[in-house]
């Protein structure tokens, strides 16, 4: 061993060196955020929970065509169509297993009519695996709640369509 | 038999007034070593329960205490119930030598260091019988590996010990730190200062000597097994233990609860103020090093202990005798 590495060795250099970088980095700003009280920022790509939308009028997009049931890569699509009095093809069941959903976003991909999306939501654990079976008034009612920022993500990620 | 009555009630006090306090610093305790190893690594820690999280460990706590405890099967329940119980134990009555100033102490007795000393090799029993209670492989090799560390690293700390009490000529705490009126041992004795810091960390086993919890290897070392209040009377028993090991490092090197300096802004400050902030110092100390430390393997650990420390120490105290003789510096004639 060589006399400078003895030295170092008793004077404790590297030990002292490394406490103080870790002195110096306690002030400086901090790397995480306060999460329940601040998020972060989400891309507008993101693959949240899932939703159905509405046209302004409050009519339902989803015209029962059933693409995004035979994409669905998880089988967690099901769904049951029927004519309507007015002639329109529409749902009469529409449910998503989210325990099977792999957030793919296929389903929103193949979708001709913009109707299934995923929005920017990703904080919807349950306390049961029933909550999880997701039905057309749960889907409707998502897509009612975050519409603005649904309608502004699609916006912002049209040009890249 | 009043008489007695009345002494029973009035040290009841008297040890109510320490330990009530201890506990509490025992908990803000946990949450400052979470809070500063989170600023080196630039999080935020835990800052979410009362004001700057400070009530983080009582939240804790009651989560511990409404948590089911789990005896495996297996288990010798006798000394697996024992175990943390004595940890605990052993970590609190060691505090009752501790002065915190001139006639601020539990219990005066002439051979203080000698007991803290006792007490603190003691604390290793808790640890190897609630490894060998849990009658599993994780906790009875931590357990045996705990034991190695704490007793390798307790033959250096009795030696520097010595070392100080040489210059001190009393085993009583009060006259340790009264010997330190005109100059701190922690600069004639800097080495012993450093050597006695880093057997300290390794008696606690602090990173980077926490060997016997190695998760990667050992999963929770010897406290696998245990659950609940259990686990949360190991872990209360670990911190006083470290802040035991503090206030050992502030009154053998740090003064105890003297002053920096006998003049006008700092004699106001009342004494015990001192030894906390010496405490507090020291255990900053203590958590900066496991943020900034990798973990030692287990031949290096012991190799420090006894091919390093031990000879170091050992010379020290030849030096520091040889010169107080020299010099006809005895304390005691």
């Amino acid at each position: 061993m060589k006399l400078s590495r003895i030295l170092k060795t008793i004077l404790l250099t590297d030990f002292i060196t490394g406490l103080a970088i870790a002195i110096k980095e306690i002030f400086k700003s901090k790397k995480t955020i306060n999460y329940p009280f601040e998020k972060g920022k989400i891309s507008p790509r993101f693959r949240g929970e899932l939703a159905l939308r509405r046209y302004p009028n409050g009519e339902e997009r989803c015209i029962a065509c059933k693409l995004c049931e035979a994409v669905c890569p998880a089988q967690a699509i099901t769904i049951e169509s029927a004519q309507r009095e007015d002639g329109s093809r529409k749902t009469t069941r529409y449910d998503i297993d989210m325990m099977k959903c792999i957030y793919c976003g296929l389903c929103e991909e193949s979708c001709p009519v913009d109707a299934i999306v995923q929005g920017p939501n990703f904080e919807f654990a349950t306390e049961t695996r029933e909550e999880l079976y997701y039905n057309k008034e749960k889907l409707l009612d998502n897509g009612d709640r975050w519409e603005t920022i649904l309608a502004a993500n699609i916006k912002a990620d049209s040009p890249f369509r | 038999m009043l008489n007695y009555l009345s002494i029973i009630i009035e040290e009841t006090y008297r040890i109510l007034f320490l330990l009530v306090p201890l506990l509490v610093a025992v908990a803000m305790i946990v949450w400052l070593d979470r809070r500063v190893w989170a600023f080196v690594q630039k999080r935020r820690g835990p800052n979410v329960v009362g004001p700057f999280g400070l009530f983080q460990s009582l939240a804790d706590f009651l989560k511990y205490i409404f948590k089911e405890i789990i005896i495996p099967a297996s288990a010798n329940k006798v000394i697996f119930i024992l175990a943390p119980i004595i940890t605990m134990t052993l970590a609190l009555i060691a505090w009752a030598v501790i002065p915190f100033g001139e006639s601020l102490v539990l219990s005066n007795i002439n051979v203080g260091i000698l007991y803290l000393f006792a007490v603190s090799s003691l604390g290793v029993y808790g640890i190897i019988m609630g490894g060998w209670a849990s009658n599993s492989k994780y906790p009875f090799l931590g357990a045996i590996r705990s034991a190695a560390q704490m007793v390798s690293y307790e033959v250096s700390i009795g030696v520097i010990i010595i070392n100080v009490l040489l210059c001190v000529g009393s085993l009583n705490l009060n006259d340790i730190v009264l010997a330190q009126k005109n100059i701190w041992f922690v600069i004639p004795l800097f080495p012993m200062f450093v050597i006695f810091f880093i057997s300290a960390l390794a008696e606690t086993n602090r990173p980077p000597f926490d060997l016997p919890e190695a998760e990667a290897e050992l999963v929770a070392g010897y406290q696998t097994e245990y659950s609940g209040m259990m686990y949360a009377m190991f872990w209360l028993g670990e911190y006083a233990n470290i802040l035991l090991m503090c206030a050992m490092g502030s009154i053998l090197f740090l003064g105890g609860w003297l002053s920096p300096l006998e003049m006008y802004p700092f004699n106001l400050i009342p004494s015990a103020l001192w030894l906390i902030f010496k405490i507090l110092f020291l255990f900053i100390l203590f958590a900066l090093v496991k943020a900034t430390v990798p973990r030692y393997r287990y031949d290096q650990l012991m190799r420090l202990g006894w091919k390093i420390f031990l000879p170091l120490s050992l010379f020290w105290v030849v030096l520091t005798s040889s010169y107080l003789l020299y010099f006809n510096l005895l304390p005691v004639n």
